[in-house]
């Protein structure tokens, strides 16, 4: 039905995918399996036309064709059902489902009948008994998904693509997607599939095909191979990253946490979080997407104040973070998994973001800012981090992703932390700054510091880590030493509580 | 021809406000010989000090990504409470108190409850999420309504020579209205520029929760940004007073929309974060030369708004095509 060949996409001198084969067939669910950041996400919407500048071609129906937009690719035939569902919480069902393609009478008045009628057969189809006039904010995550897959088939798609359909959806509702894929099949669409949850895939995929680093590893049948093959094949890797280890030295607790607790309205997203970290010490913490990393960090930066309980202990006194100003003022300091939502100003200066958490220390007495002192500092981590910048005065916007990561480091390292979070510090930037910022954090941690670094890269945390902390669910799973820890072994304790 | 212009436009965007003006002048002036004398320049300069005080207060919480639509309004209670303090005193009812205010002392009334307005606005805003707009769109209505009360619905008048001074006198042959606006404008500067406070405002309307992250205390910074604006919308409405020798209680009346229009032509950007003090100047001083040069040119009060919006709309427009090449 589909093939994708030789394609390749590469963003400000990343190249995200390097040569991608990809094959769907008719009637058939193909696997999408790959690690986070192994090009499966830049894949998909090549196929769906949000991306429209790559190399290679995609044979439709054995057309060539290249998609300009997502409405192309739409009307092709080809649907795309985001993680993140683009549903208008407002409107109706109906409304949403004939967004932008609403069907009108001869005067152009919209045809309200006719679109109701005919969104009362979509959902019964898809077997979702609700009145089609309700709105969307009303409905549950699974049922929304539902109006998603009304969309595509209103669109007469014959190319499904669905990314971690159910990542945000009960047991019950992952049931009832699994019987409308099978509905799916039989009408001879062809669907591809992403999800990290093998056993999903193992339940409803005939075809597999295994990304990594941006490459086609796989492709097969999936009754020809077994889980743990699979999982080998996402990670089997090795990085030429050595670090020496500084286990010799004698353990000082610098930071403990006993039975750290978050929850929301809605939702428990931490639960009974307790570990140490000791001085020199780089603690590593892998999870699959939505375990509870990114929050865990938050939550020791205060910003969830209110919602935590349990207790924080830094350097033999328990702590309570009311925000994050107190948090860095203990000495925490928090590198955020989205450099240009949370970590930087891009608008303003490499000089001026490095010192933003401690512009107290870089006044005069008379309360003006102290512009020599500020200058310094900024050229003091430009020269430390090697920060490649024309001069501290550049816009951050400007940048690489790899030196705008280390101009967020250098925020941090400014304001003289006992303890650095790293949250996926890696993501998104070439190899030779990876390289680089695997360097620094080994010098941090031989310095004094205690590291905690968040990844989803498994050859990364196992490279860098003395220990490492593996999360599912909001809980800590599973805790390895460097020495006994594998690839296969951490990520089995992770996918193990998200089934 | 092309190459030379292409090198000279980094300058040409950098300048383009201060070019609209000169060659605004050099066109009213060529229009009307009244233009360029001494007499109307200082009218147009004194004209100019009440906006460029509330316009300065605006590009601050416009930098926060903020909007203080109560300006106004603060501006009209802020002249009536100095007005009314100082010709009236205010008396304590059933204590048999009595106060008397000096101009000093009247003065000081009018600022304070300025910077409570502006308090009060930033309370509800950081305190209770409530939208910029919203929030300082009912601190609007309010204002005015107190002002309606404090009045009794009529002007304030015969306040008194020493305090006519502030919005007539002269010193060093310098209006009185220029040397506190030029004040304002120095004091602005050097809190953008050379302070923590300055930093955090451009930061938070750069990205507010990257901020939040870096240990900057938000609630704090708003809360004093929509106090100064307060406090300058007080000052405005003082040389008001001042100048008209009489608190009226519908003073300041859309004059938010003259300190927006200012902000906006002196290329800060709504959405937060980018901006100068100066450019704001800047803006004020045109549309006030705009004013003065349609007034002079005999054109109707009704063109007058006409070319005034339309003048806004095309700054943005430039303002926004220059970004887009960026």
């Amino acid at each position: 039905m589909l093939v994708a060949e030789n394609i390749s996409k590469r963003f400000a001198g990343v190249t995200a995918l390097d040569g991608v084969n990809l094959q769907l067939e008719a009637g058939k669910v193909t696997a999408i399996i790959g690690e986070n950041g192994a090009g499966k996400s830049t894949l998909m919407k090549i196929l769906s036309g949000v991306y429209d500048e790559y190399d290679g071609r995609i044979l439709f129906k054995d057309q060539h064709v290249h998609f300009k937009n997502p409405r192309e690719a739409q009307q092709a035939g080809i649907t795309i059902i985001h993680q993140e569902l683009n549903l208008i919480p407002y409107l109706s069902i109906t409304e949403n489902l004939f967004l932008g393609r609403e069907l009108k009478n001869s005067w152009s008045i919209l045809d309200k009948k006719a679109m109701h009628d005919k969104a009362v057969e979509l959902l019964q189809k898809l077997k979702l008994s609700v009145n089609p006039d309700t709105l969307i904010t009303d409905l549950k995550v699974g049922q929304q998904q539902v109006v998603e897959i009304a969309k595509a088939l209103l669109y007469d798609a014959e190319v499904i693509i669905m990314d971690e359909p159910t990542s945000a959806i009960s047991e019950s509702e992952v049931e009832v997607l699994f019987g409308l894929i099978a509905d799916l099949k039989k009408e001879n669409k062809a669907i591809a599939y992403i999800s990290h949850k093998l056993n999903e895939l193992f339940k409803i995929a005939e075809n597999y095909t295994v990304l990594r680093d941006g490459k086609t590893i796989e492709s097969g049948e999936m009754k020809s191979i077994g889980h743990d093959e699979l999982i080998h094949k996402m990670v089997g890797r090795d990085i030429d990253l050595v670090r020496n280890s500084n286990l010799a030295k004698e353990k000082n607790t610098l930071l403990q946490v006993d039975n750290l607790c978050l929850a929301t309205k809605t939702k428990k997203v931490l639960q009974d979080i307790s570990f140490n970290l000791n001085k020199g010490e780089v603690l590593g913490i892998f999870g699959l997407m939505g375990a509870g990393r990114t929050e865990l960090t938050e939550a020791l930066l205060g910003t969830y104040a209110g919602l935590v309980t349990g207790t924080i202990t830094l350097d033999g006194k328990t702590v309570k973070f009311k925000s994050a100003t107190d948090a860095i003022n203990a000495g925490m300091a928090l590198v955020p998994e989205d450099r240009k939502k949370d970590g930087l100003v891009l608008g303003l200066d490499v000089k001026t973001n490095i010192s933003l958490s401690s512009l107290d220390a870089m006044q005069h007495a008379s309360g003006l800012l102290n512009h020599k002192a500020e200058l310094a500092l900024a050229q003091k981590y430009i020269g430390a981090l090697k920060i490649k910048t024309p001069s501290e005065k550049q816009i951050v916007k400007n940048l690489s992703g790899g030196n705008q990561q280390k101009i967020v480091i250098a925020k941090c390292l400014a304001t003289n932390p006992k303890v650095l979070m790293l949250d996926e510090p890696t993501r998104g930037i070439d190899i030779n700054a990876k390289n680089e910022i695997y360097k620094l954090i080994a010098e941090l941690a031989a310095s004094g510091l205690g590291i905690i670094m968040v990844s989803s890269e498994l050859p990364e945390i196992l490279a860098i880590s003395d220990r490492i902390l593996v999360m599912g669910d909001g809980r800590i799973t599973a805790e390895f030493e460097a020495a006994n820890a594998t690839e296969d072994n951490i990520l089995k304790a992770a996918i193990a509580d998200s089934i | 021809m092309d190459t030379t212009l292409a090198t000279y436009k980094p300058q040409l965007v950098k300048f383009q406000s201060l070019i609209a003006l000169v060659l605004l002048c050099i066109g009213i002036a060529l229009m009307s010989d009244k233009f360029l004398t001494v007499d109307n320049t200082w009218n147009v300069m004194r004209q100019i000090s009440v906006n460029i005080c509330i316009s300065v207060g605006m590009t601050l919480v416009v930098l926060t990504a903020g909007i203080d639509l109560s300006v106004g309004s603060v501006l009209a209670l802020c002249g009536a409470m100095t007005a009314g303090s100082l010709k009236f005193g205010i008396e304590m009812a059933g204590q048999n108190l009595f106060i008397g205010f000096t101009v000093l002392g009247a003065i000081l009334v009018g600022l304070i409850v300025g910077g409570l307005l502006g308090l009060f606005n930033g309370w509800t805003i950081t305190k209770f999420k409530v939208p910029p707009f919203v929030a300082t769109l009912a601190m609007l209505t309010i204002a005015r309504g107190l002002t309606m009360l404090w009045t009794k619905g009529f002007p304030i008048s015969n306040l008194g020579d020493n305090f006519d001074y502030i919005g007539t006198g002269w010193f060093l042959g310098i209006p009185l209205p220029v040397w506190v606006s030029g004040v304002v404008v120095i004091a602005a500067v050097v809190i953008t520029k050379k302070t923590a406070l300055g930093r955090y405002i451009y930061a938070i309307g750069g990205n507010e929760h990257a901020s939040r992250l870096s240990g900057i205390n938000i609630n704090k910074v708003k809360l004093t940004v929509y106090a100064i604006a307060g406090v300058l919308a007080a000052v405005g409405g003082i040389m008001v007073t001042s100048r008209l020798d009489s608190a009226q209680p519908n003073a300041g009346m859309s004059y938010e929309l003259d300190s927006i229009a200012a902000v906006v032509i002196g290329g800060t950007s709504l959405s937060g974060g980018r901006g100068t003090i100066m450019g704001t100047v800047l803006g004020a001083i045109i549309i006030g030369v705009l004013n003065n040069g349609l007034v002079l040119l005999n054109v109707s009060p009704f063109w007058q708004q006409v070319v005034k919006g339309g003048v806004i709309l095309l700054a943005v427009i430039i303002d926004k095509a220059n970004s887009k090449n960026d």
